[in-house]
């Protein structure tokens, strides 16, 4: 009863508070290498948004930019109510530990075992997102992508889908709001790459998170997005749900959709 | 005609390259001191490095200080007894190792073993984004892994250092004792006595710029090598010739210093 009474407060919160991402006329060149133009996005607080285009188009640029680890040339950037660009070093900190970054390396930390790569983030937890007991927190980020027993292992022991899995993990210790996904099924077999969409979707489900998912897996892109975003020519090229696009006959977005 | 155009656009290239280095690493170091000075610091990682860098490189560097010791004796020796200078066998070793040979070798040693090996570590992390996701947790990349590391080569190398010039006065009691027969006391009472304290502190205070210069060139290097992992290797490359080249200048220019203020 309690809790339905909150879940609806939430509720109510949500709708009437600010997107949770907000990009309006982003730029950012690379010397004459244009790869942001005009770039403009809204993430509503609770949506799943899946980014695609060609490689190269600047995806991972484009959500580098939104946790602050590229500077964009020009346009603003709004997260979670603040403006990424009129952070000090302190505030940006506290607001990356709202978001989590899931690597398409992975980036684990080769030098730390499986443990360490998930206390890692939780050093720097002044405020105290996580409470109770650290150890148990950990085995519990590990249960929710099925590698309890990898705990102790190190990172160049694991196969790519487990690296995968700990990314993932390690993005979510600190229960973030927002969760950015890089290309989280690439250059992993059909089968893995399933595991690892069912993962996301059940996570999603679990934590309730915002993200964005860049991908070209059509899969993903189906079972995850609220609504799709076609990357192409530094600009938000086209958008809509996985339904709308499917039925579009702008030869580019075809492309894409092709098997 | 062509050779001189071509000897002037490398020498010119090179010399681009020289002052785009220097350039580099001032910049480097700024950033450094600005985000390494601010707390919270990593003391824990810093104990940390100071074992990678120092306690790993124990073995390496006394092999190498006895041998040095060794060879430095049984070469000097005969010149030595020819001017009947024979007694200040353990004057001239220890004054020359304490000056030169040993804050030298044990730097240029680190140079090769501890530099490529910060730079090669920095680069690969670099370019898999280990280094991206420590920013995006909240944790500053530039004070817990250069700024520990840097410290930790600032702090160990003078360390290396006191250690291998002891190993390698050892080295040359050895050596001495090959032809003569000379007792351990006498000897190091000779060595000790032979040391003014012109000879210690100016050699001992130039191996904080020694182990300074090795934790910046290999940090600098690796952090800011290229995509790939072409680019971590010529990034350990390019970080082992210039700390060294580095390590000899300072050298010289300490020496200057030291002369000119009347020490020598
Ligand atoms: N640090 C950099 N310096 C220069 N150019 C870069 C840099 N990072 C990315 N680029 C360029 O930006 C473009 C977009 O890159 P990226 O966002 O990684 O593409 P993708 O859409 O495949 O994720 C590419 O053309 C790439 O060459
Ligand atoms: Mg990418």
């Amino acid at each position: 009863m309690i809790n339905a009474t909150l879940d609806m407060v939430n509720e109510s919160t949500t709708i009437a508070s600010q997107p949770a991402i907000e990009i309006q006329h982003l730029k950012k060149a690379f010397g004459s290498n244009v790869v942001l133009r005009d770039f403009s996005l809204t993430v509503q607080n609770g949506e799943n948004v899946v980014v695609m285009g060609k490689s190269g188009i600047g995806k991972t640029i484009l959500i580098k930019c939104i946790i602050g680890l590229i500077k964009p040339d020009g346009g603003t950037l709004h997260v979670l109510e603040q403006d990424i660009s009129k952070l000090d070093h302190r505030k940006l900190d506290e607001l990356r530990m709202r978001i989590g970054f899931v690597f398409q390396s992975s980036a684990l930390y080769d030098s730390m075992t499986v443990r360490q790569n998930l206390e890692f983030p939780l050093r720097h937890d002044r405020h105290r997102r996580i409470t109770g007991n650290i150890e148990d927190h950990i085995r519990e980020a590990l249960r929710n992508v099925g590698l309890e027993h990898a705990i102790n292992l190190m990172p160049s022991e694991l196969s790519g889908g487990m690296r995968k899995r700990i990314g993932i993990a390690r993005a979510l210790i600190l229960n973030p709001e927002i969760v950015l996904y890089d290309e989280p099924t690439t250059g992993l077999d059909p089968i893995t790459s399933e595991e690892i969409t069912q993962l996301i979707l059940g996570l999603q489900k679990k934590y309730k998170t915002t993200s964005i998912i860049i991908t070209h897996d059509i899969d993903l892109a189906r079972e995850a997005a609220n609504r799709i975003v076609f990357l192409m020519d530094g600009i938000a090229y086209a958008q809509g749900t996985y339904d709308e696009l499917i039925h579009n006959t702008d030869p580019e977005i075809t492309h894409f959709f092709k098997r | 005609m062509a050779i001189v155009r071509k000897v002037k656009t490398v020498f010119s290239k090179s010399l681009d390259d020289f002052f785009y280095g220097i350039a580099e690493l001032a910049q480097f170091s700024v950033n450094v001191f600005k985000e390494g000075l601010r707390p919270p610091y990593e003391f824990k990682e810093v104990l940390n490095q100071c074992y990678e860098i120092g306690i790993k490189s124990f073995a390496l560097v006394g092999v190498t200080a006895f041998i040095l010791g060794l060879v430095l004796v049984m070469q000097s020796r005969p010149t030595m007894i020819q001017f009947g200078a024979g007694s200040y066998l353990p004057a001239m070793s220890s004054i020359s190792i304490v000056r030169e040979i040993g804050p030298l070798v044990t730097a240029l040693i680190c140079a090769g073993k501890v530099g490529s090996g910060i730079s090669a570590e920095l680069g690969s992390m670099k370019v898999t984004e280990q280094i991206d996701a420590m920013e995006v947790s909240g944790t500053n990349p530039f004070k817990y892994l250069v700024a520990t590391r840097i410290l930790a080569t600032t702090l160990m190398i003078p360390i290396l250092t006191i250690y291998a010039d002891f190993i390698s006065l050892i080295g040359a009691f050895v050596g001495s004792n090959i032809k003569d027969n000379i007792n351990i006391y006498f000897y190091f009472n000779r060595v000790f006595e032979a040391l003014h304290y012109t000879d210690v502190v100016p050699s001992f205070i130039k191996t904080f710029f020694f182990g300074f210069t090795i934790g910046l060139v290999g940090c600098t290097k690796g952090y800011n090598s290229k995509k790939g992992t072409e680019g971590v290797g010529k990034a350990a490359n390019i970080s082992v010739v210039m700390a060294m080249v580095g390590v000899i200048i300072i050298d010289m220019v300490v020496t200057q210093i030291t002369s000119m203020l009347g020490y020598l």
